[in-house]
């Protein structure tokens, strides 16, 4: 099969609404749409492969103004071989992206912690780029009690 | 605006090429631009867009930081130490301020 930027353009579209229709029926979340489109944007449309990530956010987060996340990457972290950039997206936050980290081989290690606001219970996604190309993701359901994004 | 404090934590030693991590946290309000004040008008976005760390000149982590990261962005990440040096750390804030920090670090 000869991979055209046609093909691969339909290829990606198509896998973006398949994960879409993927995720949990019932709960009609906003903008989960907007959060695989930047997904796609950041990995080149690429689809990515799970494992290899791991993200880390409380299950249930009382205050949506300070939801600590962290996010590890397996990688020897090697000139020729290291995780490039990691990027959290939010899918029901009014805009999808949270925060992009850029390692390079003298961070040791790909792995960050930080805090995030989420407007409300939605799917937070880490996306992890590596130098050799490739491309992983992880997913994780976070239940918020008050949201935090002013109103 | 209240004063912009940065704080970091570096070791003061470490061993040649140990993994250390480093903790920042810097007191900003991290303004989103959602919020609206008492009349209704929208509260301009006012965040810290950027940070890097670099160490003896050379780049080891970076963050693009956008709204929905919490006021008072703090941050956590990982080093290589090769050798004794200074780590030197940058926010951007959207008002083009820079606000700098730096660390030294020495060899065990």
């Amino acid at each position: 099969m000869t991979l055209t930027r046609r093909s691969m353009l339909t290829l990606s579209v198509g896998v973006a609404i398949g994960a879409v229709a993927g995720m949990r029926t019932g709960a009609a979340l906003a903008s989960a749409e907007d959060a695989m489109a930047k997904v796609m944007e950041f990995s080149g449309g690429m689809e990515p492969e799970a494992g290899t990530i791991t993200l880390d956010a409380p299950e249930i987060a009382e205050n949506g103004n300070t939801v600590p996340v962290s996010v590890s990457v397996e990688s020897p972290m090697m000139a020729d071989d290291y995780v490039e950039s990691v990027a959290i997206y939010a899918d029901g936050n009014p805009s999808p992206d949270v925060i992009t980290f850029n390692f390079t081989p003298m961070s040791g290690e790909a792995s960050a912690t930080t805090r995030m606001r989420l407007a409300k219970t939605q799917n937070v996604i880490a996306v992890a780029k590596t130098s050799t190309g490739k491309v992983f993701m992880d997913k994780k359901e976070v239940k918020v009690t008050i949201g935090g994004c002013g109103g | 605006m209240a004063a912009v404090k940065p704080r970091v934590k570096v070791p003061k030693t470490a061993s040649a090429d140990e993994v250390i991590t480093i903790k920042t946290l810097i007191s900003h309000p991290m303004e989103s631009g959602q919020r609206k004040d008492g009349d209704g008008n929208p509260i301009p976005r006012q965040i810290i867009n950027k940070f890097t760390c670099e160490f003896n000149g050379q780049t080891v982590f970076s963050c693009d930081i956008e709204p929905a990261v919490s006021a008072n962005p703090y941050l956590e990440f990982t080093a290589k130490v090769s050798e004794a040096g200074m780590f030197k750390f940058t926010w951007v804030d959207d008002d083009g301020s820079v606000y700098t920090e730096e660390k030294e670090i020495a060899l065990k």
